[in-house]
Formats: structure tokens, C-alpha cells, sequence
């Protein structure tokens, strides 16, 4: 059978300039570079000119990946920021062009890397679907077959004529998904729309993508929701640092991409450049064993090690708890006073604290470990260890309690009612 | 064989998109779906919307016909100031509008370019076709203008859409070209307010390009706006308006050469545009 999707030895590099902040040039720049280099010409004839930029890295997104996608497969992409899943995506879609390395596509593609691109909030819902849709790729009979499809599954009949700005963000978000869903293409790639959106909307997008998936089509997913993988795909690929490191089924996947914070430990690469790096996170539950899951209604232990290779004054450590995307806690090690007054000498050290895990539901957490030196904070992106909040024994009959509710918090609150009259 | 299938996408490094202009065809719907909305858009935001696109070339006419026609004293081919000035508005204002829309187009779309892929040359090309609406309004008013000053149509009326077609060509040429640098170079918007204040005044608009010595004529004729504008008075005034062929060939030429320059330098940077816009 031939591949809905090939891609070989594909390759992204990005030129990463330090000394600005953006990522577009001015002319003004670019000009005052060629006096400079050829000012420098003039005085050194022969010396050539200084090739090693200091304020230009390359950093490759993508490293030599090669995939082949049969029609029908539903994959799914997980990995953690920066492993190159968007880069991935952007290049699939033709947004970006690859550095190196080839894809073939079979078929009409449709990708959905972000809901409601091109919306205008001045534009009634109507105008919008049509808008989208055109944007999308598709034609003007096609937009008119789907319509009504569009138009049920959204919701909004009664705000057709409204303009979008006007819309609560749910309804937004569901028309935004309604437009692309009903786009007719061989190839659906979804960049972590889902994300977005009320629990109830979530559960229908997956619906949709399944009946998509069922019809035979291809899909290509990225999601951090591991449950969102683990249903939809029959297929998941794990990427870090832009290379495929392991191509399986969902579980094997899923399992390794927690594996990568092996058993609640995380070890980091030495960063010899830093002046001070986080090494090691560890989570222990309340025995003292190292895990990545907390039973719920306990607390655990965190572990943060980091070293210092010059001497430093002023240090802060900041830890992020967050669950889903929202933050939930976020502390400084020197919020009460600390023994060592932020003054660090060269050497390992070691940061302990307990977390109140004991009031929070069950779930995926993530825990973000922070420095900070001075003004300047040196947030490592690769220090962030995941862990899993699980429901052996506490009583979930209550509905506020049940994971998919609203709220990160567990906590029975006392309501007093009391009747203050007949009423009218 | 893989070519043969419609749907078959290659995506390569470096490899310049085979199915560009078919991809082009494709999402010409997008076109007037974009136009459409700037157009929309326009008008349920401003009140005065429809009015804006006629007040300023009236009242840059009124300023023209006093200033070149009044207190200069600049000849007006026997015909009323105003109808010669306005015959000129009518395709610079047209230009100044398309080539300021579409060079902020590409910028102002960001958020579509990084998301989503369509041929990018729809989004320059989309600014332009609003333009024409402008034009079409003010095509009325000159119309209405004709009539009051009683200068009556000639059969050349008939060509004015072949001159609209170079006109458009002018400006989609120029706008493709600062479209991609506005894009690579963001401090290049403010070069394009003065390439157009400065535009006006250097092209025959606010008098007939017969003032311009003889000699001077094949120079002044690089400016390519030169023979659109002179185009349009040929047609609209009839009668004494001139034509100076050598010139006009001149622009004809340096227009061809803006526009296919245009649309391969946007080709060569569009796919860079999702990465630093």
C-alpha cells in the first residue's frame, strides 16, 4: 500500500540571534553590518573577517527524522517542549520550509495548528465560517454543502448573524473546530487544539476525530494530554531534541515519554556553559521511595539538586507546580529566610520541600524547577518532571471531586442553607 | 507514476513549489474571500467608511486645481481644471492605496501566514482588489464630475479597463516588492508613506505631463505611473490629451520588469516568511 505519509531524513534549522529581541532584521542593521564588515575589509586587507558570530546559533528543531504513516493510521506525536512536534507540524503543512530531507504527502491535506485562524472578531459567525473555510482551503459549494453540519456541531444556530466577538470563548473555540473538522481532505494534522475548550467540548472533538479516523483518513496528532493519545491513536512517536526516539504503540509510547522522568527522577545534562544548573529532580512519596505517582490525598517530597560551578550572590530557586497548563503553586526558596542568604560557593547542593499534594485531585502534574541569579532568570525548559496524582482509596462520590469537574482543588467546602421565607 | 496523482504533495528543501500556480488557481476563492472581508470590515467599523474613499481625493482635486491650476496657471489641455486633475486622481489614488495595503498586508495577516498555508501571494494581490473597489466608487464621481463640467465621453472611455489592467499591474509589481521587504526589513514601512507623498508630486497629477520639455519626457517617463496616468487622461478627457508614445512604451516596459521582478523576489523569500514574521 502506498504511504499517506513519507517523510525521510527531514531536517529544520533556526538561526537563533541573541542580541535581539525579535526574530525579524531591520535594514538598518543589516546596514550598518556591511559598514562595519567593510570598514573591518579596509583596515585588514588580508585578515579576513571575524567568522564566528557570537550572536548566532544554529539550533536544529528537527534532526534526520524519518517516518512512514500508512493511510488509515491515527499517530501520535508526544515529546516535550522544544522536542520539535511544531516544527514538525509547520513543515507538514507547508507553513515553513525543511532545511533538508523530503515528505511526500497522498492526499488533501487538512491541518489544524491553531482554532479559528483568521477569524474577525468584526465578522458575524456566519461570515466567519465562510472566511475559514476559504482560508482553509476549501471552495465556496463545499463551505455551502457543510454548512448546516458546521453550524449543528458548534451550537450556534441562534448567534449566526452575531459577530464573533460577542461569542463566550466556548463557542468560539466549538465554531472554530466545526469549520476545519468538516473540511473533506485525506490527511487531518492537529496541533493541541484541544487544549482549549470545556471538558464536554473536548470529549466531542475527540468523537469527531474518531468518526474522522473511522472514514478511513489519516491523522496526525500532538497532544500533552497522554488520555487524548492513549484514545485516539493507534500509533504514537516520541521526539526530543527534534530526533524520533521511539515509534510503537500508545502505551509503550506514553510510557516512555513519563519514563523520561524515570520513575520521579529527572536527570539533566550537565549545562557546562551555566554558571549554575539544575542536575536532578526527585519525587518521593511520604515513605521515602522514589515515584512519579502520589496516591491522592497524600503529600510528597521534592527533591531539587543543582550545581554551582562560579560562585554566586543573590540566587533564588522558584518551583512551578501546575496541572493541565494552569498554574497551580509557585514558591521561592528564599520566601521565608534563607540560612544561606542566596550567597552560593562553587559545589552541589541540595533543596528539599514538601508539597501539599494532599488537597489536589487526581491528575497529570508537572513540577517546573526555576534559577534565578540577580535580575536575570535562567528558567531551564528541560527541568520540568511530570507525575501522576492517583485515586486508590479516597471516596470520589462527591461531584466537585471528579477530575473532569472545574477546579485543580479538592477541599469540602461547608454550605449552610437555611430558607428565608415562602418566596412569591 | 506518482506525478500523475493529483493530490500528491512533495515537500523538499530548497525546492521551488511545482504546484505553485496551481495551488494559486486553487485558492483563487480566497482572494475575493479576503478582499471581501477587508471590505466588510471597513465598513461596519467606520461610519464614515464609503465617504472616506471620496472626500480625500476631492479635496486633494480642490487643493490641486488651485494650486497647479489657479496660482501656477498651468495649462489644462481645454478642459476644465478639476476633470484634469481628477482623471489623474482616479488611477494614482488607486495606486497609492494598493501599494500602502498590500506592502502592511503580509504583516497585518500574520497570524494567518504562521498557521495556516495558502499560496501568500493571495494576500498582497487580495489589498489591491479592494483598491479597485475604491476605484470603482471613485470612477462614479468622475462620472458625476463629467457631467456637471459637461465634458462629454469619447469611444477611448471604452479602453479605460485595459488602463486599469496596467495600473494594477504597476501597483501589484510594486506592492509584491515591498510586501517581501516590509517582511525581511521591518523598518522598511516607513520608506513606503514617502515613496507615495513623494510619488504624487513627481508624477503628472496635479498637471498634465505636457508642461515637461521635450527633451525630458523619456526621463520623466521612468517613473511608470507616468504613462498609466497620461493613459487616463487620454481616455477620459479625449480630444487635446496627447500621448507621447516613446514614453509610454518606456513605462510599459519598466512595468513588465517591475511586476515579473516583484513576483519572483516574493517567490524566493515567501517561504521564509512564516519563520521571521
Amino acid at each position: 500500500m502506498k504511504s499517506a505519509i513519507k517523510i525521510e531524513n527531514l531536517s529544520k534549522k533556526y538561526v537563533i540571534r541573541h542580541e535581539q529581541r525579535a526574530n525579524y532584521v531591520a535594514l538598518r542593521d543589516v546596514i550598518t553590518a556591511g559598514t562595519k564588515r567593510l570598514v573591518q575589509t579596509l583596515k585588514h586587507p588580508l585578515g579576513g573577517y571575524d567568522e564566528g558570530d557570537p550572536g548566532h546559533e544554529e539550533f536544529w528543531a528537527l534532526n534526520d527524522l524519518s517516518l512512514d504513516i500508512q493511510p488509515g493510521e491515527r499517530v501520535g506525536i508526544v515529546g516535550r517542549n522544544g522536542a520539535g512536534k511544531s516544527t514538525l507540524l509547520k513543515i507538514l503543512s507547508r507553513i515553513t520550509e525543511p532545511t533538508r530531507g523530503s515528505i511526500w504527502l497522498n492526499g488533501r491535506v487538512a491541518s489544524l495548528l491553531e482554532v479559528g485562524t483568521g477569524f474577525h472578531p468584526e465578522l458575524t459567525g456566519r461570515e466567519n465560517i465562510f472566511l475559514n473555510g476559504a482560508i482553509l482551503g476549501m471552495n465556496k459549494a463545499e463551505i455551502r454543502r457543510k454548512f448546516d453540519a458546521i453550524v449543528d456541531f458548534a451550537e450556534v444556530e441562534r448567534f449566526l448573524d452575531t459577530p464573533v466577538k460577542r461569542y463566550s470563548s466556548g463557542m468560539y473555540v466549538r465554531l472554530a473546530f466545526a469549520v476545519a473538522a468538516h473540511m473533506e481532505s485525506d490527511i487531518l494534522i492537529v496541533d493541541e487544539v484541544l487544549a482549549v475548550g470545556d471538558a464536554g467540548f473536548q470529549k466531542k472533538c475527540m468523537g469527531k476525530m474518531d468518526s474522522v479516523a473511522n472514514e478511513g483518513r489519516t491523522i496526525l496528532f500532538v497532544s500533552h494530554n497522554m488520555g487524548a493519545v492513549a484514545e485516539l491513536c493507534s500509533r504514537a512517536v516520541l521526539l526530543n531534541q527534534g530526533r524520533k526516539i521511539l515509534d510503537g504503540s500508545p502505551s509503550e509510547v506514553i510510557d516512555a515519554y513519563m519514563g523520561q522522568t524515570s520513575g520521579g527522577t529527572l536527570k539533566i545534562d550537565a549545562r557546562q556553559d551555566a554558571p549554575i544548573f539544575v542536575t536532578e529532580l526527585i519525587l518521593r512519596d511520604m515513605d521515602g521511595n522514589t515515584t512519579s505517582t502520589i496516591p491522592m490525598g497524600e503529600d510528597a517530597e521534592l527533591e531539587i539538586r543543582y550545581c554551582v560551578t562560579q560562585p554566586q550572590t543573590n540566587v533564588t530557586m522558584a518551583m512551578l507546580l501546575t496541572r493541565h497548563g494552569s498554574s497551580l503553586l509557585y514558591s521561592y526558596d528564599n520566601d521565608v529566610a534563607d540560612e544561606l542568604g542566596g550567597r552560593r560557593d562553587i559545589g552541589d547542593y541540595v533543596a528539599r520541600l514538601t508539597l501539599p499534594l494532599s488537597r489536589f485531585k487526581e491528575g497529570q502534574y508537572s513540577i517546573e524547577a526555576k534559577i534565578g541569579v540577580g535580575q536575570t532568570n535562567m528558567t531551564d525548559d528541560n527541568a520540568v518532571l511530570v507525575f501522576e496524582v492517583c485515586n486508590h482509596s479516597v471516596d470520589t462520590t462527591h461531584k466537585s471531586f471528579r477530575s473532569d469537574r472545574p477546579g485543580h482543588v479538592y477541599w469540602p467546602l461547608v454550605w449552610k442553607t437555611s430558607r428565608l421565607g415562602v418566596g412569591k | 507514476m506518482k506525478n500523475s496523482d493529483v493530490n500528491v504533495v512533495t515537500i523538499e528543501a530548497g525546492r521551488s513549489d511545482a504546484h505553485y500556480w496551481r495551488d494559486l488557481w486553487s485558492f483563487r476563492e480566497l482572494l475575493f474571500f479576503l478582499a471581501w472581508r477587508d471590505i466588510l470590515v471597513r465598513y461596519k467599523q467606520t461610519v464614515i467608511g464609503v465617504s472616506w474613499s471620496l472626500i480625500r481625493p476631492l479635496l486633494t482635486m480642490i487643493v490641486f486645481t488651485i494650486v497647479f491650476g489657479k496660482l501656477a496657471g498651468l495649462p489644462s489641455n481645454g478642459v476644465p481644471y478639476p476633470i484634469l486633475v481628477f482623471a489623474a486622481l482616479l488611477p494614482w489614488q488607486f495606486f497609492a492605496n494598493s501599494l500602502s495595503d498590500s506592502s502592511n498586508s503580509l504583516l497585518s495577516n500574520a497570524g494567518m501566514i504562521s498557521k495556516v498555508y495558502f499560496p501568500r501571494l493571495i494576500v498582497p494581490a487580495s489589498s489591491i482588489v479592494v483598491s479597485v473597489v475604491d476605484f470603482l466608487i471613485m470612477l462614479l464621481l468622475m462620472l458625476g464630475l463629467m457631467v456637471w463640467y459637461q465634458v462629454a465621453p469619447t469611444w477611448r472611455m471604452l479602453l479605460l479597463p485595459a488602463l486599469l489592467f496596467l495600473a494594477l499591474a504597476t501597483a501589484l509589481g510594486a506592492g509584491l516588492w515591498f510586501a517581501a521587504l516590509n517582511t525581511k526589513f521591518r523598518d522598511f514601512r516607513y520608506i513606503v508613506p514617502f515613496v507615495v507623498q513623494f510619488g504624487l508630486y513627481v508624477s503628472p497629477v496635479g498637471f498634465s505631463s505636457d508642461v515637461v520639455p521635450e527633451r525630458w519626457r523619456m526621463l520623466y517617463s521612468m517613473n511608470p505611473m507616468v504613462a498609466v496616468i497620461d493613459g487616463f487622461r487620454w481616455a477620459i478627457i479625449g480630444g487635446e490629451a496627447k500621448i507621447y508614445w516613446p514614453g509610454f512604451m518606456l513605462s510599459c516596459l519598466l512595468i513588465v520588469l517591475i511586476l515579473v521582478g516583484g513576483v519572483m523576489y516574493f517567490r524566493k523569500t515567501e517561504k521564509t516568511f512564516a519563520d521571521v514574521i
